[in-house]
């Protein structure tokens, strides 16, 4: 059975251009970029335009990009190489519903000492740009606040936040794997220091992450050895990879205005739906700033895991935010953070959805959720008006 | 992605005996919504012979957990009491084919229910339980049942308690209580006592205090948007303030215990915190 993938915040799969693109680089091309001979030393030039291609999508510089092996090593890079540069400024600045990558790398900064400030967001997942403001001070090294939530699909308000910093000469970072090839971008007019991309969110393999870094900002590497990437992110290229993260970007500046519309629709089309059958279920997040591709949806007094499963009996893949289906007992810090009750926390749902998918996908999801959320209800002793008050 | 058993994915994609009784004759009662799972069992017990003749539930939880609570219903039905009564969590999650170590605690859940099931026939009054007696705040468990859990499935370590009850699944502030009850239960030798600390100059004390607050205790409020402000230190007593998400915030006690905990552990053991 071909899964109906309702998943693509978590992983994307790989273009068919793009494993195209990338395959010769395995056996045929297995040269080292770094030798002196034609067969190595020609790949230092695929690599190049790749650079360029990746740069293209978001109108950077090639020399302004960094390749690295994952978003989550483009986040810490950026952090590392912030605190690194700025030794004398002890705080850093992020918020309560970034990934993992930035936050618990705050923690560790924390650990070490730093004072942090966890920037809090309102019911809709919203930023709260007071606390912001009145967080900012001169110890501040860094901020890092995520483009788009990869939970709820919020999309924050990166040129406001940029502004501010930049009349007090603070670095920005914005984790923005999320965004990069869903919506246009242009780092000419976004005044962001640093932009984390990651390659398996677009369309290219996992194992794949670049960092922007705007020209003349101070940069401190991340992992440390040879030459490669001038310096800055040390450690043979991973050329096929590479290789494949361009093709990808360069598909997804082709396609982005068309792609976006059309999964505004789908996703439009699939949460009224939903909405309308299933009963007391609701939109988690500000659905004004979104993302096109993202819906999460809470349906009260089920628990996730449990949909999750009977979806998956029908190929469906999605995910949630209860605790039973994190691995931990804590149900998701995006919609903790947000102040969501617990009865609905444990029942979100995230669609995630991407080129690949179709309306005829779209219309089977539709059809096969109501009765999954009607059944689980009958079995919940929560399933019934009266026994809600609890 | 949970490795689950083919018996125990049947049981949640089809399970068994699902519904509420009318006029039943016991009632069990057991978890809540917000911490995500909870079961209500019903059951039909024939008088005379004591006999379980029908038993249904309904479950707010995971697959494992519907999966061990239709377990439950199919393996007391047909016992008496007395004999349902010797239904382990370990008996449960054997009919289910065994689960994940991470979801032992719907096991456990069944058997609570059954428990409340049945002091409810015996009209005996479970006493609901203390707020002070819990260790886990967060998941609401008691010192009983991290104990009775911990004996009946030879638990030894934090990380198995909590698969097993949740309890240290949360904040994580009661982990050092858990440690102390697993000590007793199973007689593990306490560390030598560190040796006795350098009194103190009052300066050197003061300013201690303000390095404790600063590095060990604001970064952690600070992390769930929360914030405290050192006041006035009197000999012992070091007043402070809530600040940010830490006012009005219902656990607010627990976090003064641990802030005068980590107080005591690095700076005097007689320190006193209040509040403003």
């Amino acid at each position: 059975m071909k899964p109906i993938y309702f998943d693509n915040n978590a992983t994307t799969p790989v273009a068919p251009e793009v494993l195209e693109e990338m395959l010769p680089y395995f056996s045929e091309f297995y040269g080292n970029p770094s030798s002196m001979h034609t067969f190595g030393g020609q790949l230092h030039r695929k690599i190049e335009e790749a650079r360029a291609k990746v740069a293209g999508l978001i109108g950077a510089e090639p020399e302004e990009i960094i390749f690295t092996s994952c978003g989550t090593e483009s986040d810490n890079t950026a952090l590392m190489s912030a605190v690194e540069s700025y030794p004398q400024k002890r705080h850093v600045i992020t918020t309560r519903v970034e990934h993992p990558a930035v936050l618990n790398f705050c923690k560790h900064l924390s650990r070490k000492g730093y004072r942090i400030t966890f920037i809090p967001v309102d019911n809709s997942g919203r930023l709260d740009m007071d606390a912001f403001l009145k967080a900012i001070d001169d110890d501040t090294a860094v901020v890092s606040v995520m483009y788009a939530n990869n939970e709820t699909g919020v999309i924050f308000p990166i040129t406001a936040i940029g502004g501010m910093l930049r009349e007090r000469n603070i670095l920005f970072h914005t984790d923005a794997v999320q965004v990069a090839g869903k919506i246009p971008i242009n780092v000419k007019d976004l005044p962001v220091d640093m932009f984390s991309i990651s390659g398996h969110k677009l369309h290219a393999p996992k194992g794949i992450g670049a960092l922007y870094v705007r020209k003349g900002t101070r940069f401190y590497p991340y992992i440390i050895g040879g030459h490669q990437e001038r310096g800055r992110r040390a450690g043979t290229e991973n050329t096929a990879s590479i290789i494949a993260l361009g093709k990808s970007c360069e598909s997804a500046k082709e396609h982005l205005d068309k792609e976006a519309d059309y999964l505004k629709r789908l996703r439009d089309r699939l949460e009224g739906a939903l909405l309308k059958s299933c009963p007391d279920a609701q939109v988690n997040g500000d659905t004004e700033n979104r993302l096109p591709n993202t819906t999460n949806i809470s349906f009260n007094y089920v628990e996730g895991e449990a949909i999750l499963l009977r979806l998956d009996e029908y190929g469906i893949c999605a995910s949630s935010g209860s605790a039973c289906s994190s691995g931990s007992l804590e149900p998701s810090h995006v919609l903790r953070a947000m102040g969501i009750p617990y009865t609905a926390i444990h029942g979100s749902i995230r669609f995630s959805l991407s080129r690949y998918n179709t309306e005829g996908e779209v219309d089977k999801v539709i059809e096969m959720m109501p009765p999954i959320i009607k059944e689980l209800r009958t079995l919940s002793p929560y399933g019934k008006e009266e026994s809600r008050k609890c | 992605m949970w490795e689950y058993t083919k018996k125990l994915k049947d049981l949640f994609l089809h399970p068994k005996n699902v519904g509420e009784i009318e006029n039943p004759d016991a009632v069990g009662e057991v978890g809540s919504i917000i911490c995500g799972d909870a079961l209500r069992l019903t059951l039909k017990v024939d008088k005379e012979t004591g006999r379980i003749i029908d038993a249904k539930f309904q479950t707010f939880g995971c697959a494992s957990a519907i999966a061990s609570s239709s377990a439950l219903t199919e393996m007391i039905k047909g016992r008496t009491l007395d004999e349902a009564i010797e239904v382990t969590n370990q008996d449960i999650a054997e009919y289910l084919g065994g689960l994940p170590k991470e979801k032992m605690h719907c096991s456990v859940m069944g058997r609570e229910a059954l428990e409340a099931a049945i002091a409810d026939y015996k009209g005996e009054i479970i006493p609901p339980e203390e707020k002070e007696k819990l260790v886990c705040q967060c998941f609401e468990v008691t010192e009983e049942k991290i104990r009775r859990v911990a004996i009946e499935n030879h638990l030894t370590t934090v990380e198995e308690i909590t698969d097993y009850t949740k309890a240290g699944g949360g904040c994580g502030s009661c982990i050092p209580r858990i440690e102390e009850i697993l000590k007793d239960i199973w007689h593990i030798k306490m560390p030598e006592m560190p040796a006795v600390k350098k009194k103190l100059t009052n300066l050197q004390k003061i300013a201690l205090i303000q390095d404790v607050i600063e590095k060990e205790i604001r970064p952690r409020l600070q992390a769930d948007g929360g914030d405290i402000e050192l006041i006035d230190i009197d000999g012992n007593k070091v007043t402070v303030a809530m600040r940010a998400m830490c006012v009005g915030c219902p656990m607010g006690g627990v976090t003064m215990s641990n802030i005068q905990e980590k107080l005591k552990e690095l700076v005097d053991e007689n320190i006193v915190v209040e509040t403003e």
